[in-house]
């Protein structure tokens, strides 16, 4: 049992600290938002020369290979730096469906795009009544011939403004709410029939609504099977969620010891606020959240992800704690810098709204708890001995 | 990052689990229950009779120490696993204040001779402890201790007042911390630690009854008590750095990760079990995100203790991050006893094996639950509250 890195491991970590430190400091970041497009493809360039855009992908297709840990490390990273740049959506995400669900051919032929950076796809899913449920698809998509016939609307669509390439889910029978009858397709963003609205988000991230009429896609360009892709994206989703959870958890790391310092050198009534127990102790709690948030995200990248109840609580648990953690350490991290807390030009607030929204990302603390209680809670058994003893600690 | 045990861990979960099963008295088992059903005190017998045959096997009576001081010198994991293995069979634990506490500072400060005098009745259990720190004027400012040890030939006379003295009608041995120098700079300064034989005259312990009725801790007067000088350990005046090594020891046991897992699992048997608007409680989803709250603050916390574990085994010993455990591990026990309580519904009241009443009613499952409660608030105050926790982590980790 240990902690630590593999040498590999280590090297990625450093290299994409050094990326955060000589390519995104606040200013720069600063400016990438505010340009039209919100992100930088010189970045995504150099993403790609340093194989980062590879990570998750099998080293036959010029990828690292990389477990959860591994894009945990890149994750971590990128929450420090508020990095823009659609790498969860594009890479995690939609290059986990591909390979996921992929045929050969489309993985042959897409993957390798994916990481050269020549391609950028976005997963087209959550619709405005789904909420957070992964099944709730009402977009839907009938053959005619040799083509399907998609209609419908898919709304925070993240990274859709940088994508070339959209992941569209669609139901092609069942239920609206039904597990089954739920296929995904491959489709060029600037197909006839996709109308896209890109918009900033609260926390300058980029998104997109996207409205298909009548958009005719080849049957070609199912990924996987007809109707049965609904485990493949609990699944993906599932591990993109611990991509969140490591993005939060380096965010959450910046908001404490920004405010830590914050708290070291503001001086009011002649002494720093720090030396103010309330204040100790209110940075105190801050830093348990964080660790506990650390400490469950750990959890969550070495269980045995194989196995889908396993996956489900852990990621469920994990996404649940830090959700907790990033109301409290964000919230509080606001509250000790004062009215620097609340200013636009200060850095602490965009780490306190970036780590707000990866809160609600792939579900909320409600969500994800419930969805861990039905795991936790099943199959519990009921005391039948007369003789049970009672708790004792000591 | 690797959380899966390797095949020699693996043996040596199977060999704890295999000793437990083989070794662990039936006897004591049913003796313990039956005290527990009645709400009745646990006997010397009863807190001693595992800690005894743990410490005829190995040394696995101080799992954390080192061989040559008759320990069992488990690596981390294996500290893990035993602890893990003892509360799944919810054997009775092993008191800490000889094998945490006194037994790291004696084979860590003290002398051969002292070494050679104390070790093995901490390990074998013969030798009962119990810890003299608090006073009633000194609680968490415990460097304001009053009591003195005044050296004449080869004693010290010791004169004052112990309090929160856990367990000490039962102790052999007491390790006290003592003032021999009331002139020093600094309160800290002046402050001794010296072992003391419970039997000495002049030693007097008077119970204090808590809140849920039990008799855990204690007053112990100390009246021109003769102590040799030879029991003191370390050099005289240098007693606050063994005092605070020790209470970081004591703050890494403390926080019971293990134990409150079990007792997670056995809320949700009593849920399972009480109905509630005519389903069993553990539908309830308000009872439920408690439960789910509690378990995901324990999984935090366990994979906490780990990385400190794993720090620990890199060569850095308890630190300032064990107040983490400390304030989140006793934070957990108040929580999950206050759940026990809660669950039970109106069972919860019933207050048996006190004078007024040796009736036992209501479901066994129930029994003492909410005296347990009561008797937990004890947790965020001892080893140093929860606040003085976070008042160490600010200056020691935070640098504030």
């Amino acid at each position: 049992m240990d902690f630590d890195f593999t040498e590999e491991q280590t090297l990625l970590e450093n290299m994409v600290t050094s990326f955060v430190r000589d390519s995104y400091p606040w200013e720069v970041r600063e400016a990438i938002v505010k340009t039209e497009e919100g992100w930088k493809p010189e970045n995504w360039s150099q993403f790609a020369e340093l194989g980062l855009l590879g990570v998750p992908f099998a080293e036959e297709f010029g990828g690292l290979g990389g477990s959860v840990v591994d894009t945990m490390i890149v994750m971590e990273q990128f929450g420090k730096g508020l990095v823009v740049e659609p790498y969860m959506p594009s890479v995690i995400l939609s290059g986990g469906l591909i390979t996921s669900l992929g045929s050969k051919e489309q993985i042959d032929s897409i993957v390798p795009t994916i990481i050269s950076g020549e391609k950028r796809y976005a997963f087209a899913h959550s619709e405005p009544q789904s909420r957070f449920d992964l099944f709730d698809i009402k977009l839907s998509a009938s053959l005619s011939g040799d083509e399907y016939i998609l209609n419908g609307f898919k709304s925070v669509v993240f990274g859709g403004p940088m994508a070339t390439h959209l992941i569209i889910s669609a139901r092609t029978s069942g239920e609206q709410r039904d597990k089954e009858g739920i296929t995904l397709f491959l489709v060029d963003k600037n197909a006839e029939g996709i109308t896209t609205q890109d918009y900033p988000t609260i926390d300058e991230y980029r998104a997109s609504e996207v409205v298909l009429e009548n958009l005719k896609v080849s049957k070609d360009m199912v990924l996987g099977e007809v109707g049965k892709a609904y485990d493949a994206i609990d699944e993906v989703v599932d591990k993109a969620t611990i991509a969140v959870c490591a993005e939060a958890v380096g965010a959450l790391q910046v908001l404490k010891d920004s405010t830590i310092d914050y708290c070291k050198n503001r001086k009011q009534f002649g002494q720093p606020i720090g030396k103010n127990q309330s204040i100790q102790h209110r940075l105190v709690d801050m830093m348990i959240e964080y660790e506990q948030s650390k400490s469950i995200l750990y959890m969550a990248c070495t269980v045995d992800l194989s196995d889908a109840t396993e996956r489900r609580k852990a990621v469920s648990g994990a996404k649940a704690r830090i959700g907790k953690a990033i109301k409290f350490v964000g919230e509080n991290a606001i509250q000790l810098h004062g009215g620097m807390g609340m200013v636009d030009e200060y850095m602490v607030s965009h780490y306190f709204k970036r780590a707000t929204m990866l809160g609600i990302l792939f579900g909320n603390e409600d969500y994800h708890m419930k969805r861990y209680s039905e795991i936790t809670q099943a199959d519990v058994i009921k005391i039948t001995d007369a003789k049970a003893s009672s708790i004792a600690f000591n | 990052m690797d959380t899966t045990f390797s095949p020699e861990d693996v043996k040596f979960q199977q060999e704890v689990r295999s000793f437990i099963h083989t070794n662990y008295p039936n006897t004591l088992r049913e003796s313990i229950a039956n005290k527990r059903k009645k709400g009745e005190e646990l006997t010397k017998d009863d807190l001693t009779t595992w800690h005894k045959i743990l410490g005829k096997h190995n040394g696995w009576s101080a799992p954390g120490w080192p061989k040559k001081y008759g320990g069992a010198e488990f690596t981390p994991t294996q500290k893990y696993i035993f602890e893990q293995e003892c509360a799944r069979s919810e054997c009775q634990i092993v008191m800490p204040f000889g094998v945490n506490m006194c037994g790291p500072v004696v084979y860590t400060f003290g002398n051969e001779e002292q070494k050679a005098q104390h070790l093995p009745g901490i390990i074998s259990g013969e030798q009962f402890w119990c810890q003299g720190y608090s006073e009633p004027g000194s609680g968490s400012d415990l460097a304001s201790l009053k009591t003195t040890a005044v050296r004449e030939g080869d004693y010290y006379i010791v004169n004052g007042q112990k309090t929160w003295t856990t367990l000490a009608q039962h102790a052999d041995w007491i390790f006290c911390l003592v003032r021999t120098n009331p002139d020093a700079a600094k309160p800290q300064e002046g402050i001794s630690f010296l072992l003391i034989d419970m039997k000495t005259p002049g030693i007097s312990v008077r119970p204090i009854y808590l809140m849920d009725g039990t008799n855990e801790v204690n007053e112990t007067w100390f009246d021109n008590v003769k102590v040799p000088v030879e029991n003191l350990i370390g050099e005289e005046n240098k007693g606050w750095t063994y005092a605070k090594f020790l209470l970081a020891h004591e703050r890494a046991g403390i926080a019971g990760v293990a134990r409150s897992k079990k007792a997670i699992e056995r809320i949700k048997q009593i849920a399972a079990t009480e109905m509630s608007y005519g389903e069993p409680l553990i539908q309830d989803p308000a009872f439920i995100r408690k439960i789910a709250d509690a378990e995901l603050e324990l999984t935090a916390l366990e994979y906490t203790e780990l990385r400190t574990l794993a720090k620990d085994a890199a060569g850095k010993g308890p630190g300032a991050e064990s107040s983490i455990l400390k304030i989140k591990g006793t934070d957990l026990q108040q929580r999950i006893t206050e759940l026990c309580m809660e669950a039970v519904g109106y069972y919860a009241n019933p207050h048996t094996g006190t004078t007024l009443s040796n009736e036992y009613v209501g479901p066994d499952y129930a029994t003492n639950l909410s005296g347990t409660y009561f008797n937990f608030r004890k947790a965020s105050i001892y080893g140093g509250s929860n606040e003085i926790q976070r008042n160490i982590i600010a200056k020691m980790v935070l640098g504030l």
